[in-house]
């Protein structure tokens, strides 16, 4: 959908003439009370349910989660999916030409906020003439929207659902956004975030970028279950077991999922915006403006709540969804807070836990139940 | 215990549109109840996962956590009413959360077990450790760690400076008063800070 009108951003400029992609599944009811806005984290689209005919593996990247007759059930609910500004697959981003300078944005491409997103997912419910949401929801990157979707616009929010998520990021959690960001910029073929003129993709920056990231998601003990020291020429069954005694060799089995996972990434992912969305990532602080109490911050929130996280996800503990907990608690707000004991880390958001899956059913379920019952 | 009556004889204790914590709130039947039928607000707290599930399934808010790791959770005095029913005899630090429980609640309500009830008097006396309806566990796989009396908690309440309001036992549903120690299978207290 094209959006003409300027949208002011958090950092002072502005953005027009921009597109915003979006599927939906399911059907609006009549009284147009039955939308779940579901939000991306770093990586994923608008695509979040079903296939696309005749295209393998083209499952949506929630698709455990949502469909007919799933947790967020499609034949009950209407499911709105959207690409955010900056990303890369069919909203405007910085591959993109700017209307301004009539040149592909490339590093000029304004500095974008999970505020900035949600303004902009606000403009398409406008649109599609949505008032109310019966839910936001979102894992990760996607949980920080839901939360600031129930502070921007309280009063369009029933329900916020964030999952595996927290209030900002650490230091650490900062420190792992930067290196990647410094792979993303230091490879040559990154030309300062003007490589598409140059016919080239900084695919080096990339891999690295997403192999950092892919170990942050995993937990210890998963990485270990699947892949242990396992040498790789030993799974090829190419040899006894011996090393090979190489420095640059994949040697470990580890080494080569990380690799594979680094050039699949570098294929069809696009270096500016993982540089925008980790920003983004790092930007993020409700209680910022608060003197850093978020108590403060969320009195805004009158969305009734419910958080997940699961106990070995490291790069968004449970201990950060406690801190949301708390100042909903603080604030005597309804909510619900499962802590989920998978050990997947922070990927268990997209797998199919039945724990998991079961309590965000049971939340929708109750939704449902809330909108019938409702005058 | 979660039949009707044992639920409204502690229900009752609950002054109508309190703001209730239940601690170890099992599948919510009790908050879904105050909720219900005594205008209460509040959240239940389990480690359980299925129990988390019933819970959401009800409707009733639920916080997962383990108890065991205390209520840092929740301000001084920032509930009317902290319920423990059946969740003391499970707890590793049974006196830490007594103590919890009156510093968020004004109001704290502690349902346990009551091993001085005449047959597990009668049990032991017979050199054997009770197994009945109340305490249904064989002594080696048993998920009640502290077994104690109303005596017992009267002088642990009184050892924490705990007020204790009330004190009864409850019998099949049925309160009651006199020698509760010896004729009840629930020991039940009402105190404040």
């Amino acid at each position: 959908m094209h959006f003409a009108a300027a949208l002011a951003l958090q950092s002072g400029a502005s953005i027009r003439d921009y597109d915003l992609s979006f599927e939906t599944y399911g059907q609006l009811n009549a009284a147009r009370s039955n939308a779940v806005l579901v939000c991306h984290a770093l990586n994923a689209s608008h695509h979040v349910a079903g296939v696309y005919a005749g295209q393998d593996r083209s499952e949506g990247w929630w698709d455990t989660m949502i469909g007919p007759g799933k947790s967020v059930d499609t034949d009950r609910f209407f499911v709105i999916g959207v690409n955010n500004l900056g990303s890369c697959f069919g909203s405007t981003g910085p591959m993109h030409v700017n209307p301004d300078t009539g040149h592909v944005y490339g590093a000029d491409f304004p500095v974008v906020t999970v505020e900035d997103w949600v303004d902009a997912q606000a403009r398409l419910l406008d649109a599609l003439g949505i008032e109310t949401l019966a839910a936001v929801m979102g894992g990760s990157l996607g949980g920080m929207q839901a939360l600031a979707w129930a502070l921007q616009y309280p009063q369009r929010v029933r329900h916020a659902v964030v999952v595996a998520s927290a209030p900002n990021l650490t230091a650490e959690n900062i420190a792992f956004n930067e290196v990647a960001r410094r792979a993303i910029v230091t490879d040559p073929d990154f030309h300062g975030g003007n490589f598409y003129a140059q016919g080239v993709v900084p695919k080096r920056g990339l891999r690295i970028a997403r192999m950092i990231g892919h170990i942050t998601y995993l937990s210890d003990d998963v990485m270990n279950e699947k892949f242990g020291r396992q040498l790789r020429h030993a799974v090829l069954g190419a040899g006894a077991g011996d090393y090979k005694y190489s420095t640059q060799d994949v040697e470990f089995q580890i080494e080569s999922y990380l690799r594979y996972q680094g050039d699949k990434f570098a294929e069809y992912f696009d270096a500016n915006t993982y540089l925008l969305i980790t920003r983004a990532l790092d930007y993020f602080d409700p209680a910022r403006a608060f003197g850093g109490d978020l108590s403060q911050a969320l009195a805004r929130a009158t969305a009734k709540f419910l958080l997940v996280s699961f106990c070995t996800d490291w790069r968004f503990a449970p201990a950060r969804s406690r801190e949301i907990v708390k100042a909903l608690l603080d604030n005597r707000r309804d909510l619900s807070y499962a802590e989920i004991d998978a050990p997947h880390g922070h990927d268990a958001f997209l797998l199919d836990d039945p724990r998991y899956l079961g309590v965000v059913r049971s939340y929708f379920d109750s939704i449902g139940r809330e909108l019938e019952g409702a005058p | 215990m979660s039949d009707a009556l044992t639920m409204e004889a502690l229900a009752r204790l609950v002054p109508v549109g309190s703001r209730v914590l239940d601690l170890g709130c099992g599948d919510g039947a009790m908050l879904d109840h105050l909720q219900r039928t005594r205008a209460c607000t509040g959240y239940g707290i389990e480690i359980d996962d299925a129990n988390v599930l019933a819970c959401v399934q009800r409707g009733v808010n639920v916080i997962q956590l383990n108890l065991d790791e205390g209520l840092a959770l929740f301000g001084d005095q920032s509930f009317d009413v902290v319920l423990q029913i059946d969740t003391l005899q499970h707890l590793r630090n049974a006196e830490t959360m007594l103590r919890e429980t009156a510093r968020v609640g004004r109001i704290g309500i502690v349902a346990f077990p009551n091993f001085a009830h005449w047959p597990n008097r009668l049990s032991v006396l017979l050199g054997r450790m009770p197994v009945t309806r109340r305490l249904p566990y064989q002594w080696y796989d048993t998920p009640n760690i502290r077994v104690g009396t109303l005596a017992d908690f009267d002088a642990l309440a009184r050892k924490n400076g705990l007020l204790i309001q009330d004190a009864f036992g409850l019998e099949q549903g049925r309160v009651l008063r006199w020698m509760p120690n010896a004729r009840a299978s629930t020991a039940v207290f009402v105190f404040t800070r």
